[in-house]
């Protein structure tokens, strides 16, 4: 017994240590993943590129200038005509540059991908604020699927999903996530107790407090935190462009490739500019939830 | 049957809770529990409150009253004992009932007032109604009546953000009233707001009060307030210190815990002519001026002072009870004079606890602030 547990000390303890397989660990669970639920990942495959295609054609449909107006329109109705101007200044720079086509399938991509982040991270968000154990699993959770580098995502994915579009937006739904959750959970724990007592106070249900209350009350956070979901899903469309993912990512990994400093300033010109319309909407629109608007009334 | 009424009530925080119960039974003093991260908020708590009455419950920060009064609502459940509400045990309702007995029978109003932000006065006030399930119109018309009852009307479409926190707190009552239950709750409700507004609020609620008849609950931390609205007050610190009217605790404290809090009360307003009369006598009373013998001190120093002779107290049926003369009124507000019967308790414990002493440093200690 004694010597069994020197010589584990020794082994794996003490040097020299062994390598570990967890990558071959990884990689044995994704080739199994990929045969066992083949049918899954081909459905979800088909739905994926169905969407992106059909809102990415939706977004060529009119001429680049009709679109410019149509953003611009947007951030008027979201903010005001300030924003609306700078927007379509902007949005016509972008139509100006030879990229016009890509950036629109970035924007698919983009709203594609943080759509569906968004509709996985609120309810997540929900369940973490009211159930403790459901938040300490997903924290470490959430913190592996923002930490880990971008670019590491993107080769089971592919092996999964293979080339193309797809694993892109996949990638981009796990790494643009967890904000979404964070900002979901954090705005609904930061909820006045008081107002919170008062629901319980006058008989309202739990779900009635979530949905009459609470909320409300959290949907300025919410809403910050879908800015963020849409602003790390933008960085990392761009960065699916290696793998085949369309866009302004493939023209700037291409442009790499060739040292051509010319399209590559095109395309990142684009993508800043397209950050910009994504941020100052989000935000536009996050200004508009009824209780910022009262919490300006304050000031 | 009395409106709400508790028995043997504990509510004890903390792991281990159970057991310190048991030693607070056997008469342990709560900072000498053997567990150590357990709060005893609550402490022994029997009393019953009558329909109509409003019965105020006065301590210190850390008396217990916030956990009080979120045990009568089911809001905090009691660690022993138990609570009727109108004969109902609130321990034996499942949580549906318990949110239906909140619905129909209790509404509460809240210090920091618990407004939604986003809402306006009218749907603010309309939130309990709503949760009962009255639908739009019917709710936001009561709404406005209740809105117009507790002095807010003309503000009816603002938001929260743009009221004073006395208009906020008349939501806030509005909100109950309007829920049209027969308990109402008030935590703290008038302590956020200036002493100014305070009083203005407190004569509203006693106006309010002769209209409608509610069993009220108040809780604070001030002792001029309950005097000045409690039919019964309820000195607290854990336990119940004293229960009584508030002529009664001003008269006859029970212990040093109390005395010291009514030290810096204003006697003129609470103590009426019956209690700072003296005998009449033998003396020939039909020229004196009268008054009857539930008139506040402080409506005395007038008609003392314009009449060369003492004044007449008199019951409800014309007969004389007393005298009042300046002397007798100075002698009532001095508080020496009154507290002997404090002074002989203190006394009589004196030797026997060094602790009592503690409490009253702490006492005061805190009260500074305030």
């Amino acid at each position: 017994m004694i010597e069994y547990l020197s010589n584990w000390l020794w082994t794996y303890i003490w040097k020299p240590l062994p390598d570990m397989p967890f990558g071959e660990w990884m990689e044995t669970f994704i080739r199994w993943a990929r045969d066992a639920w083949a049918t899954g990942f081909d459905a979800v495959d088909t739905g994926l590129e169905f969407l992106y295609a059909n809102l990415a054609d939706g977004l060529l449909w009119l001429p680049s200038g009709v679109m410019v107006l149509l953003f611009a329109a947007v951030a008027w109705a979201a903010k005001g005509w300030k924003l609306g101007v700078g927007i379509g200044l902007g949005m016509f720079v972008v139509a100006w540059t030879p990229y016009w086509e890509e950036t629109m399938q970035t924007l698919s991509m983009v709203l594609v991908s943080a759509a569906i982040a968004i509709l996985l991270a609120i309810p997540l968000g929900i369940a973490a604020a009211e159930n403790k154990a459901v938040s300490a699993v997903a924290r470490p959770v959430l913190d592996f699927m923002q930490t880990l580098p971008a670019f590491v995502y993107l080769i089971p994915v592919v092996m999964l999903f293979s080339v193309g579009v797809v694993p892109g937006i996949i990638a981009t739904i796990i790494f643009a996530m967890p904000p979404g959750v964070r900002l979901t959970e954090l705005g609904l724990r930061q909820v006045d107790r008081e107002v919170v007592e008062a629901g319980q106070a006058f008989g309202a249900s739990p779900a009635r407090i979530l949905v009459r209350i609470k909320l409300p009350l959290a949907l300025p956070t919410i809403m910050a935190g879908l800015n963020q979901v849409i602003m790390l899903a933008l960085s990392m469309v761009v960065i699916a462009g290696l793998v085949g993912g369309g866009g302004l990512g493939s023209v700037i990994s291409g442009s790499l490739g060739r040292l051509d400093i010319a399209a590559g300033f095109n395309a990142g010109l684009a993508v800043v500019l397209l950050a910009i319309l994504l941020d100052r909407v989000t935000q536009g629109l996050s200004d508009r939830t009824p209780v910022a608007r009262a919490a300006k009334l304050a000031r | 049957m009395p409106a709400i009424a508790v028995d043997s009530l504990y509510k004890v925080f903390g792991k281990g809770a159970r057991g310190a119960v048991s030693q607070l039974e056997s008469g342990v003093p709560r900072d000498q529990l053997s567990a150590k991260n357990v709060t005893a908020a609550v402490i022994d708590h029997n009393w019953a409150i009558e329909p109509g009455e409003i019965f105020v419950v006065m301590g210190l920060s850390g008396s217990g009253k916030s956990t009080l009064i979120r045990m009568l609502n089911g809001l905090i459940k009691p660690t022993s004992g138990t609570i009727l509400i109108g004969g109902v045990d609130l321990g034996s309702l499942s949580a549906r009932e318990l949110r239906r007995l909140r619905r129909e029978k209790i509404s509460m109003v809240f210090q920091h007032f618990a407004l939604l932000p986003h809402r306006t006065v009218v749907e603010n006030v309309a939130f309990g109604l709503e949760i009962k399930g009255m639908n739009k119109t019917d709710r936001l018309e009561r709404a406005r009546e209740a809105v117009e009852l507790a002095g807010l009307s003309g503000h009816e479409d603002k938001l929260p953000a743009q009221l004073s926190g006395g208009m906020k707190q008349r939501v806030g009552l509005a909100r109950a009233l309007a829920a049209d239950t027969e308990i109402l709750l008030m935590d703290e409700a008038f302590s956020a707001l200036d002493p100014l507004i305070r009083q203005e609020m407190q004569d509203q609620l006693l106006d309010l009060q002769s209209k409608l008849a509610k069993t009220i609950v108040f809780i604070t931390h001030d002792l001029n307030e309950a005097m000045r609205i409690g039919d019964r007050i309820a000195i607290c610190d854990g336990q119940v210190k004293q229960i009584g009217t508030a002529e009664e605790i001003l008269l006859h404290p029970a212990d040093d815990y109390v005395a010291e809090f009514t030290a810096d009360v204003d006697r003129s307003r609470v103590l009426t002519a019956e209690a700072v009369m003296e005998p009449c006598g033998t003396r020939d009373t039909s020229e004196f001026q009268r008054v009857e013998s539930d008139v506040p001190v402080n409506e005395l120093y007038e008609p003392v002072l314009n009449s060369k002779a003492p004044l007449l107290v008199v019951d409800d049926n014309s007969d004389p009870l007393g005298v009042v003369t300046p002397r007798s009124i100075i002698k009532s507000l001095s508080s020496e004079h009154e507290t002997d019967a404090a002074a002989t308790d203190a006394e009589a414990s004196d030797g026997t606890s060094s602790d009592g002493k503690a409490v009253d440093n702490a006492a005061e200690g805190e009260r500074q602030p305030a």
